[in-house]
């Protein structure tokens, strides 16, 4: 004998099969959304992996149509082409003149040197001063800092000028302390270190203190190993304004020997290889592939950094 | 005296931890900006200066070159910070659906195109606009699209250096607009729900409101960003052709670098400074909201 469902059974079937309707409803629409996002990375990514498709392109098949969109000879010819045709130099920032190569190698060695070390110093300096404004209490802290938040709302293109004529004053144009110099007076890394400092637990300080440790030892033994992941934000961010900056070393430098890599492809753009597409892309990607590692290595602090910047908005 | 080596003992620590930073700021930030008020105000060459007023003021804005690069200027702080807002919320919206790590992921792959250089995208922009074998005529050539000149032509060089800064989705917005929607209490959603809300009211109740604080900081930084474009103008146009690219910095960079007029290149520089700071000004007074989750 059959029996009428019960109300129960009657609502919790037709519960599944709404469910079930909803669940196909909500399986058509991820399905579109995620086609949706994969072409609009496709669109954002494709002048990156035009650049790298057309370094490995015979330079001959760069101007010839339909483009090849995936290489059907690659090749490393672009790269040595550049290398063999950039022109020789010395290897002046290090003031080793007699130490001669390809421009493109020492525009890769001049990029290196002026990140690393602009970086470094940069980190160490931002470092004690974020702690200053952090943790201690001194006679015209508000004041400094009041002036460094100011700072960050000046565009640089008020200083370039008076920047230029000082660094011609002093007989640095052309040289690697000009380039780096100025660069030094970045305010922001202060800001980031100095929030980050604040929110750290003052027992171990007074600790150190305690059992007659200096200043500096407690900075160094104390602050900074707690402020690493901080130090670490700040300098991925420094190292990257540096390796991409242009305008300024643009501005001071005027001998091909000490041009940065940026600086360095703008100047072959504007040579006689500016329509030898081949060779420009296979600059172009000598001068991402290694901001490229970069970011894959330092992924997480990337988008860190990026959430604490806005913190202060 | 006492009372000076007491200060001293008890505050040199303090002076020398900032001393490093502060003289750096004083000697290549402050000094320079003062520098610069001077500057606006004399005739300057590499070996003299004399003063002449408000010359270089009155010459920026009677200049129809500057007038020009303004409109250029405004038109594409316009158009890039419209685009670049709403394609970063539309991308950050899309991708909520999806766990961590599709999430993170698709972040990822939106970030990267900015850790490269600008002058190296504008280097492969300028391949695709290639009026002859590049890809973008060629695409639309497949379309039976005929050949346009997308950098040459006077009448639409402009829109072609905006195109190409819109067409990469700015991976700086997607990651903080993806994170505020992250951050949104579900249980405001589930209220909402009770009382009969579809998708929609939800979005413009609740989503839209409560990531103002995000929108804020990016128009703010996209529109400084936009105010100052330079390389990829630098680079692809030149400020060509016939000056109808020429944006506000590329024209300081001319005028002090190619006319070695220095006065009136920090004139049109502070000229600038005010555009800016009117700007982030009337957006933090419309924008700026108490809503706090």
């Amino acid at each position: 004998m059959t029996t009428e469902p019960t109300a129960m059974e009657q609502a919790t079937a037709l519960v599944r099969t709404q469910s079930a309707g909803r669940n196909w409803r909500d399986r058509f629409w991820q399905i579109v959304i995620l086609a949706i996002l994969i072409m609009a990375a496709a669109v954002s990514l494709f002048p990156l992996y035009w650049l790298f498709v057309t370094a490995i392109t015979p330079a001959s098949s760069t101007v010839k149509l339909p483009p090849e969109l995936i290489p059907a000879n690659p090749t490393l010819e672009n790269i040595t082409n550049l290398i063999a045709l950039s022109g020789t130099g010395g290897l002046r920032v290090l003031g080793l003149e007699d130490v001669r190569m390809s421009r493109m190698l020492l525009w890769f060695i001049n990029t290196l040197l002026l990140a690393l070390v602009s970086t470094g110093i940069h980190v160490i300096f931002d470092t004690m001063a974020g702690y200053a404004f952090a943790k201690r209490k001194f006679p015209g802290s508000n004041l400094f800092f009041w002036m460094i938040l100011a700072a960050l709302m000046i565009p640089a293109q008020v200083t370039l000028v008076p920047l230029f004529l000082m660094i011609t004053q002093f007989k640095l144009v052309n040289t690697f302390a000009g380039v780096m110099l100025p660069g030094l007076a970045d305010v922001i890394g202060i800001f980031l270190l100095k929030q980050y400092i604040q929110t750290m637990p003052g027992e171990l300080e007074e600790a150190a203190r305690m059992d007659g440790a200096s200043e500096w030892k407690t900075f160094t033994s104390v602050i900074v190993p707690l402020a690493a992941p901080a130090m670490a934000v700040t300098a991925i961010f420094a190292f990257q304004r540096y390796w991409n900056s242009f305008l300024w070393p643009l501005v001071v430098l005027q001998n091909p020997d000490l041009f940065t890599l940026q600086v360095g492809l703008s100047y072959l753009y504007n040579s006689e290889f500016g329509t030898n597409y081949g060779l420009l892309m296979s600059g172009a990607a000598l001068a991402s592939i290694p901001m490229i590692i970069f970011f894959f290595a330092f992924q997480r602090y990337f988008m860190q950094g990026l959430r604490v910047g806005a913190v202060k908005g | 005296m006492a009372r000076i080596t007491r200060f001293w003992h008890r505050h040199k620590w303090s002076y020398f931890f900032i001393a490093p930073s502060m003289l750096l700021f004083f000697l290549f930030i402050g000094y320079p900006v003062l520098r610069a008020v001077v500057l606006a105000f004399q005739r300057v060459t590499l070996r003299s200066s004399e003063w002449v007023g408000l010359k270089n003021f009155v010459d920026v804005f009677s200049s129809q070159l500057f007038r020009d690069a303004m409109l250029h200027t405004f038109i594409y702080a316009f158009f890039v910070v419209a685009a670049w807002i709403l394609s970063s919320l539309a991308i950050a919206a899309l991708l909520q659906p999806f766990n961590n790590k599709v999430q993170s992921l698709f972040r990822g792959a939106f970030y990267l195109p900015y850790v490269t250089s600008i002058i190296v995208i504008s280097l492969v922009w300028i391949y695709i606009f290639q009026p002859d074998y590049g890809f973008l005529n060629w695409l639309l050539g497949l379309f039976g699209i005929p050949r346009v000149l997308w950098l040459q032509d006077p009448d639409l060089a402009l829109w072609s250096l905006i195109l190409s800064t819109i067409l990469i989705v700015p991976g700086t917005g997607v990651v903080l607009y993806s994170a505020s929607i992250g951050s949104i209490p579900r249980e405001l959603y589930e209220a909402a729900e009770v009382e009969g809300a579809n998708a929609v009211q939800k979005w413009w109740g609740i989503t839209v409101p409560l990531l103002k604080p995000t929108t804020l900081y990016l128009m703010v930084i996209y529109t400084i960003a936009g105010f100052q474009v330079f390389e990829r103008v630098y680079i692809m146009t030149g400020g060509g052709p016939i000056n109808r690219t020429t944006t506000i910095v590329q024209l300081i960079y001319m005028t002090a670098f190619s006319d070695f007029n220095f006065g009136r290149a920090s004139a049109q520089a502070l000229v600038l400074f005010a555009i800016i700071a009117a700007f982030s000004f009337i957006q933090f007074r419309f924008l700026s909201t108490d809503v706090e989750y």
